[in-house]
């Protein structure tokens, strides 16, 4: 135990003389333990963080390919096509660093002007001193609070091309004849998007995007890949044997570890399908679908 | 530097093991760009086994699985439903942690399973490989995963199929080898062929997660990983391998297209459907 180290129970100054119930009392609240346990609260960090801001990518991207103006249509399909058709694995790897080194190119170029030795010299990746992002001597939040965004950007990158593919269907799914009475009334292209199509796309997205955000909650252990001290890094840290050096010696426990992990994430699924499900109906009441039909005949 | 054709000889096989090429593989300034590319097509070999091999055991377990859930009996349904359930909920890279520290717990010397008349030693510390035990953690995957879309297309086996099976006094095994089994399938391939995209997809889990790659004997994530680690050069590594994973990609279409073309061989031509490559997302 180190010195200074608060202790959650008085009687876990000696653990190893205690009885079984207060040693795991005293094991499951030690300072380690509680870096665990804020880990789930880094995937729901996550979680909420990536959603919106990949539904957002996603609306902006099903508006870009639905778009008139080609140039917008084509980089709204080209963004579309190529992150769904690369294994989602490489991207989540790939755009950290190369965003990294992308931004830290650019102040390169900002700061340091006159600098005139190549970027790349054998295997490293050099700029001036000025240009590192995070900056040199950075404390340590502000690194995991850099390396974090980096990955919230490239989970919002990756699904909200998946987002954006399934709002175009939505959008398509709405009937024809709505926009055109819509049209008809004098409404604008955009004034029928936005009071007709927008409120109405919902219904249709929802199955795409509860399926989505299932895909998203199973993404989030990828964490530890990006060099994040996630719940898989604990896990792992927590689970390792340790001999009778520690303070709480204790033989391979990784399983157990693994095994709350892996009920975690189960929980975490079914509670959003359960969720899913009544917004779902909460939906489809009085819309133009085969359940908005079915709700309105069990309430008539 | 080497040239290409040295980087062929000693890299091809590679992923083998050490004996199959080089014993080290290439590092730091010593990297060209045409080890890049032929190091990660070596490490295709484990992909395709690994894909190969899970959607191949994966597909009759699914089968069985899928029968199980719709059946009426709840001592089989109950059981198959929490297997889908378990599998489907949670991500497959905690599951290959979790079955990874779960085998390493086994007794090495192997587990005796008596059999009455031959006792059978079930060698326990294969499974802390990568090839054995990963590949039982796809299987398992694959296998929910699959059950899961035979059972919608179980569900959705049209009424008169059935009633005519039926009529013509078919019934039990042969009801189902005849009718339900070549339905189900039929109805299932076009999303079935995209399960084995995701699947060959996720392959890239395998060494990423706790299994150790002996010998540096990876698959072609595994070594393009190595090379951007080893380079800090994304830009290369990478995208090579990402344009084999569309190559592979294409090959399952391919081939799943032409078993779609002989499921629907009855069909008018214009009413078949057509297997749509629909790339989705991490499990």
């Amino acid at each position: 135990m180190p010195r200074g180290a608060r202790l959650m129970f008085a009687f876990c100054t000696d653990p190893a003389s205690l009885p079984q119930w207060q040693w795991f009392a005293c094991y499951l609240t030690t300072a380690t333990h509680f870096a665990f346990y804020r880990s789930f609260f880094m995937v729901m960090l996550l979680l909420v963080i990536t959603a919106p801001i990949a539904l957002a990518m996603g609306l902006l991207g099903a508006m870009a390919v639905r778009s008139r103006i080609w140039p917008v249509s084509w980089l709204g399909k080209g963004y579309v096509n190529i992150v769904r058709g690369v294994p989602d694995i490489v991207f989540f790897m790939f755009v950290p660093i190369a965003l990294g080194q992308g931004i830290e190119w650019v102040f390169h170029q900002i700061q340091c002007p006159d600098w005139d030795q190549p970027i790349r010299q054998g295997n490293d990746f050099i700029v001036c001193r000025d240009a590192k992002v995070p900056p040199v001597g950075s404390p340590v939040w502000v690194r995991d609070a850099y390396a974090f965004s980096m990955a919230v950007i490239a989970y919002a990158l990756v699904f909200g091309a998946f987002a954006a593919n399934t709002l175009y269907g939505a959008m398509q799914a709405v009937p024809r004849a709505q926009v055109e009475t819509a049209e008809a009334y004098g409404m604008t292209r955009a004034q029928a998007f936005r009071r007709v199509v927008m409120p109405q796309m919902w219904v249709y997205a929802l199955p795409g995007l509860s399926n989505i955000w299932q895909i998203l909650i199973k993404a989030t252990p990828l964490l530890f890949l990006l060099g994040l001290q996630d719940a898989v890094y604990w896990a792992r840290e927590l689970g390792g044997q340790k001999t009778s050096l520690y303070t709480y010696p204790h033989p391979d426990w990784r399983v157990w570890y693994f095994l709350v992990l892996l009920c975690f994430y189960l929980f975490l699924t079914w509670v959003s399908e359960r969720g899913f499900a009544r917004l779902n109906a909460r939906l489809s009441l009085g819309q133009a679908t085969a359940a908005g039909e079915r709700l309105r005949k069990v309430q008539a | 530097m080497r040239t290409c054709a040295e980087s062929f000889d000693g890299y091809i096989l590679r992923a083998l093991g050490r004996d199959w090429g080089e014993r080290l593989l290439p590092r730091n300034l010593d990297i060209t760009v045409c080890d890049q590319v032929i190091l990660i097509a070596s490490g295709l070999i484990w992909t395709v086994y690994f894909a190969a091999v899970a959607i191949f055991i994966g597909f009759f377990l699914a089968v069985a699985v899928a029968l199980a859930k719709s059946s009426e009996n709840m001592w089989l349904s109950r059981p198959a439903s929490a297997f889908v359930f378990i599998f489907r909920g949670s991500p497959l890279f905690i599951q290959f942690f979790f079955f990874y520290s779960a085998f390493v717990l086994l007794p090495r010397s192997g587990i005796d399973v008596p059999l009455g008349f031959v006792t059978l030693t079930v060698n326990t510390s294969a499974l802390t490989t990568a090839q054995v035990g990963g590949l039982i953690v796809l299987v398992l995957n694959t296998t929910a995963y699959s059950a899961e879309l035979f059972v919608g297309a179980l569900r959705s086996i049209p009424k008169g199929d059935l009633e005519a099976a039926d009529a013509y006094g078919l019934s039990g095994f042969t009801k189902f080898r005849r009718v339900v089994f070549p339905s189900m399938l039929r109805l299932a391939w076009p999303s079935y062929t995209n399960e084995a995209i995701f699947l060959t997809h996720s392959t890239t889990l395998v060494f990423l997660s706790a299994f150790p790659a002996r010998e540096q004997a990876g698959e072609a994530f595994y070594y393009a990983r190595y090379f951007v680690d080893q380079t800090f050069n994304p830009f290369v590594g990478y995208p090579i391998v990402a344009a084999y994973f569309i190559v592979l990609t294409l090959a399952i279409v391919g081939v799943f297209g032409l078993a779609n073309r002989y499921l629907n061989r009855h069909l008018p031509r214009e009413r078949r459907p057509r297997v749509r490559f629909r790339p989705q997302y991490v499990r």
